[in-house]
């Protein structure tokens, strides 16, 4: 199906998507001086692409594979403090010792930091086959709840670690990074998934995810796909983590990673439409759009309460209620746009519906 | 499928923030805008209120005296939900679209320590009223703060406790999840043990928690002469009524956080004899602290915690120093916070040291009698054996993760 | 010895109000197979009604006589009250959702979750408040151990409730419509049986447990805010979970199991690690049995 020379292509993406990229960060940093509430932006536009880098992968385990999995700010967090913990206690004195503003310094700092993150992400990676591995007997909402929990232990032990700062927080982190790095690590998500899809190992996960019983039977290892599904997803939410911990103010704390957050990612992830990646990116631009957008409403409210939240959650509801197959369906946005009807792929509503149905008697009556 | 289209791009249309109206502020309008980030809501929504009443009340009366050189005062206040990550989001718009000149925020010390590196890199200086964590000045030379450190209270409660009540057996109840109460425990451990007393039971519980009573069960085995409590109030008053259910009659001590009306109301019979330090003391008859507090209690209603307090005194000193000032930018704003000395506060005569921390507030032994809470003692620190305690035996206990980042700072 | 009886005795305290909670989680999760998130902050809806009522009682009501009486009144109030929240709960965001995929409805849930908790910090404000003392406690000797009466009080009340329940599922004719429904919903319907009515009426209990729940959760530990519900909404999930969910007696045993052994590792040297002990207990549990205790592992169909 693929062209042969795939990689070629997607080198030459990358190449302009870097170009355009180092383009945009000068802009901003440029724009910042005349413009202060660029400052402002700049971050909400930082907030969303480690946003969209955690819906992304997330969408791996839980849109492509079927995996539901609500233990993200988990590895968020694991990827998060290991990065943290190498730049502060290794790389950063290291670079501190090189001259102040020097050439050698940026870029040995970049360097570093692309390293950090990456062994972040690493080290989520294990995270997710330790809690893959063991969570595969359970389906559906058990294991729902046991990478909750899995997530929640995190956090504890994170909480009892005092060399990575406990409840007092890691402060401190170098603040190296900034927005190229951020879409960089956002773009490569996106690609990786996007080429996941298409492969062999992608079209395993949809078989798991459409029927995992009818997918042993075809060959499926499904074991091995379930696992790989974890490992990609938390090593990408890792990855996500790392960019969050060293970016300014780069101070982390136990409390930035409960299961609400995770929450959050899932409800990013169900309303773009599970299973569709330009659906997670456009939901986790929403989601991280809508209470900085929500900010101003206090100044027409009387009494001085702050109705910024409740207006949050009742759009979040609102907007379920109005498409619960998600803002996408299953679909991409390139499939909305074309309206090809013969390249869409079936309507998830059907397809929910039918295996849904089945779900709902599935399970172990009351008794 | 357009429709939705249609839908999600008029939702970015609509919720699109303005392009910011209110830039005029420090330069242009009539106004001085003043930054207000505080925990309005979420499970620190009681401190960041009560802060947030000291701040204002402080501000309208500067305002109905004349406001500071000819103009008024606005203060725009965000609301960060007790999240770090939302302090950093609520600071940096701040101090990006509403181009406010100072800071004054946060209760919660991971708060603070979000929101200062921002503060700090654009010069906009930020004054903390109650973030105890000695990390939070050393962000930079423009983050203040007005409260005690962890390390001076902490001692100073040791050696309140060892040397002039003779009690040599303490049990520690922390908080795990708050930076507050961790650090507090660390310094009183640390000291307490300096001066020969030992800690014969160490338990925690966890924000949020309401069942205190296995942690106390174990505590009543180790039969402690005071249980050392460095939380907040509205969950002292909780552990308070189940030790006394269990049959613990041995004081409670802790800190400044338990300062507040809903202490007793919460805990009532079971806080008697209960004991902690306290920047001031409501009952004070000095001319100051009552004005404070009749005025406070006009207005809404309740004695002042001290949160309320040291907002109030925060907002104060700030006002101060922007009167002093010969502009009214980050720098020249920020260099006579520095030079704050001897300003007459509420919690004391406030005067800032080096390290941007108050030095030589006293401390006020409170107790709890009779439903009502009395002045036990006034404890000079003396800088004598408390601060030396803290100073010597601090980086053995309290390794790294705080001194670490110094290291390394931004 | 001494600390061992007095933990299990705090534990089984605590643990009976996991276990209401956990009930109307294991109901809703029966019949619809959704996970109910914004169950735990009903059951903060039931503290604060109980708050606002049992402080307007101690106002107007005399007497000692009167206490009893008004406790129980303030019970019912918050019953009806969190049954008609659960009832619009499940009408306006479960309900239009019914044939849409599972997952959409549990983030209505999520969305429904935060809108309590955010609505709460609004209308009752976010300060904690003190829970009105509904009955006058009294401290008991027990040999070595020591507990008051509110203790017995949780117990008592929580058996009082299961039983009922028990009574419902079991020895009623919506009991039995319930059972059909959670047996298999196409079916159930095929006979006849009003499914959404019967959806509605879950909810409705589901949630009066809860408000039976957040009475006593004032009454026994008397702060109160609107954040209240989520740790002990989370804890009540798991312990429904850990019952095997769907199974009325596994919550139960699942909530007393939790409770113990969060009380034993809150008095060990552990107690810093206590808010996560209950997922590994959970965790543990599921790898041996992977519906829970009480669950029947169903082979898959195909």
């Amino acid at each position: 199906m693929m062209p042969r020379a795939w990689w070629l292509r997607d080198l030459v993406y990358l190449v302009i998507f870097v170009a355009i990229l180092i383009g945009a960060t000068y802009l901003i940093a440029y724009s910042e001086t005349y413009f202060p509430a660029m400052r402002y932006y700049h971050r909400i536009l930082v907030m969303m692409g480690i946003n969209i880098t955690l819906a992304v992968s997330l969408n791996i385990i839980n849109g492509h594979a079927g995996q539901f999995s609500l233990g993200h700010a988990g590895f968020m967090a694991v990827g998060a403090y290991f990065a943290a913990f190498l730049t502060l206690y290794y790389f950063g004195p290291y670079v501190d010792r090189l001259g102040e503003g020097s050439g050698q310094q940026w870029l040995l700092q970049n360097v570093l930091l692309f390293i950090a993150v990456i062994l972040g992400g690493i080290v989520a990676a294990i995270a997710g086959y330790v809690v893959g591995l063991p969570s595969l007997r359970l389906r559906g909402d058990y294991l729902a709840i046991v990478t909750l929990g899995f997530g929640e232990i995190i956090r504890v032990i994170i909480l009892n670690i005092d060399k990575i700062g406990a409840a007092r927080g890691l402060s401190g982190i170098p603040p190296w990074s900034n927005f190229f790095w951020v879409f960089f690590f956002a773009g490569l998500t996106i690609l990786i998934s996007i080429r996941l899809v298409n492969s062999s190992v992608g079209r395993a996960f949809l078989a798991i995810r459409e029927d995992e019983i009818a997918a042993e039977a075809m060959g499926v290892d499904t074991t091995k796909y379930k696992v790989k599904a974890f490992i990609i997803g938390s090593c990408l939410a890792g990855v996500a983590g790392g960019l969050f911990a060293h970016f300014s103010p780069a101070y982390l704390n136990p409390t930035m990673f409960t299961f609400i957050r995770s929450f959050e990612v899932v409800a990013m992830v169900v309303l773009g439409g599970l299973g569709s990646i330009t659906g997670s990116i456009l939901a986790a631009i929403i989601l991280t759009f809508l209470p900085e957008a929500l900010r101003g409403v206090k100044d027409f409210m009387p009494g001085g309460r702050d109705p910024r939240m409740v207006i949050y959650s009742l759009m979040l509801i609102i907007l379920m209620l109005t498409r619960p197959q998600g803002l996408f369906g299953r679909r991409e946005l390139w499939d909305v746009l074309s309206r090809r009807k013969d390249t869409i792929p079936k309507e998830p509503r059907d397809a929910g519906d039918a295996t849904d149905k089945l779900d709902r008697d599935a399970g172990p009556p009351v008794t | 499928m357009r429709k939705l289209l249609i839908v999600a791009v008029a939702l970015l249309a609509v919720g699109c923030p303005p392009p910011s109206e209110t830039t005029s502020g420090a330069s242009g309008g009539n106004e001085i805008l003043v930054g207000e980030y505080g925990s309005l809501t979420g499970p620190e929504a009681t401190f960041g209120q009560s802060t947030h009443n000291g701040i204002m009340m402080a501000m309208d009366e500067v305002n109905a005296a004349g406001g500071v050189k000819g103009r008024k005062i606005k203060v725009l206040t965000e609301d960060d939900q007790s999240k770090a990550e939302e302090a950093a989001n609520t600071v940096s718009k701040l101090i990006s679209q509403n181009n406010v000149v100072a800071l004054l925020g946060e209760v919660a010390s991971s708060n603070s320590l979000a929101a200062a590196p921002i503060a700090q890199s654009n010069k906009v200086p930020m004054i903390s009223p109650s973030s105890t964590n000695p990390a939070v000045t050393e962000k930079g030379e423009y983050i203040f703060r007005m409260c005690f450190i962890d390390s001076y209270q902490g001692a100073s409660m040791a050696d309140y406790i060892s040397k002039q009540l003779k009690m040599n057996r303490a049990a520690i109840l922390v908080d795990v999840k708050s930076d507050y109460s961790t650090g507090l425990a660390q310094f009183f451990e640390s000291a307490f043990v300096a001066n020969g007393g030992r800690i014969v039971a160490k338990q925690s519980y966890a924000k949020g928690d309401n069942d205190f009573r296995s942690q106390l069960t174990a505590i009543r085995s180790a039969n402690p002469q005071v249980i050392f409590i460095p939380g907040y109030y509205n969950d002292i008053g909780q552990i308070a009524i189940q030790a006394r259910d269990l049959g613990i009659t041995q004081p409670l001590a802790g800190g400044d956080g338990w300062e507040s009306p809903k202490l007793v109301e919460i805990g009532g019979k079971a806080m008697e004899g209960s004991f902690y330090s306290n920047h001031y003391f409501a009952g004070d008859p000095d001319p100051r602290v009552r004005q404070f507090v009749e005025m406070y209690r006009e207005r809404f209603g309740q004695t002042p915690d001290s949160l309320a307090a040291l907002g109030y005194d925060a907002a104060k000193v700030l006002v101060n120093a922007m009167s002093k000032a010969a502009q009214l930018d980050g720098p020249s704003i920020r260099d006579q916070i520095a030079a704050t000395k001897g300003f007459p506060g509420v919690t004391g005569v406030i005067t800032l040291g080096p390290d941007r921390n108050p030095i030589g507030k006293k401390l006020a032994i409170l107790e709890v009698r009779n439903g009502d809470v009395v002045l036990k003692d006034t404890f000079e620190p003396a800088g004598s054996s408390a601060a030396a305690a803290a100073a010597t035996t601090a980086p053995t206990t309290a390794p790294t993760a705080t001194t670490a980042p110094a290291k390394s700072g931004t | 010895m001494e600390d061992f009886l007095q933990n299990l005795l705090n534990g089984i305290a605590a643990g009976s109000i996991y276990a209401l909670i956990a009930l109307g989680y294991t109901m809703v999760y029966g019949v619809l197979k959704l996970i109910n998130f914004a169950h735990g902050d009903i059951f903060m809806i039931g503290s604060f009604v109980g708050f606002y009522a049992g402080r307007y009682m101690a106002r107007h009501a005399t007497g000692e006589a009167a206490s009893l009486g008004s406790a129980a009144l303030v019970l019912l109030l918050a019953m009806l009250v969190c049954g008609i929240v659960g009832y619009l709960n499940e009408r306006i965001a479960y309900r239009p959702l019914r044939n849409a995929p599972r997952i959409a409805s549990l983030i209505t849930a999520i969305g429904v979750s935060f809108l309590l908790e955010y609505g709460g910090q609004m209308v009752f404000g976010p300060d904690p408040k003190f829970f009105p003392t509904l009955v006058e406690k009294k401290i008991i000797h027990l040999g070595t151990i020591t507990t008051t009466n509110y203790q017995f009080i949780v117990l008592a009340v929580a058996i009082v409730f299961m039983g009922l329940l028990q009574y419902i599922i079991y020895g009623t004719k919506f009991g039995r419509a319930l059972r059909a429904v959670s047996f298999n919903f196409e079916t159930a319907s095929l006979m006849g049986i009003p499914t959404d009515r019967i959806i509605s009426m879950t909810f409705v209990l589901g949630s009066m447990l809860a408000a039976v729940a957040g009475i006593l959760y004032g009454l026994s530990y008397p702060k109160i805010d609107p954040l209240m519900g989520i740790m002990p909404g989370l804890k009540a999930f798991v312990a429904a979970v850990l019952g095997g969910i769907g199974n009325v007696p596994g919550a139960v045993v699942g909530g007393l199991l939790i409770g113990i052994i969060e009380s034993f590792v809150g008095g060990s040297q552990f107690s810093s690690y206590r808010d996560g002990i209950a997922f590994v207990i959970l965790i543990v549990i599921l790898l041996f049995r992977p519906s829970g205790l009480f669950g029947r592992y169903e082979p898959e169909k195909v």
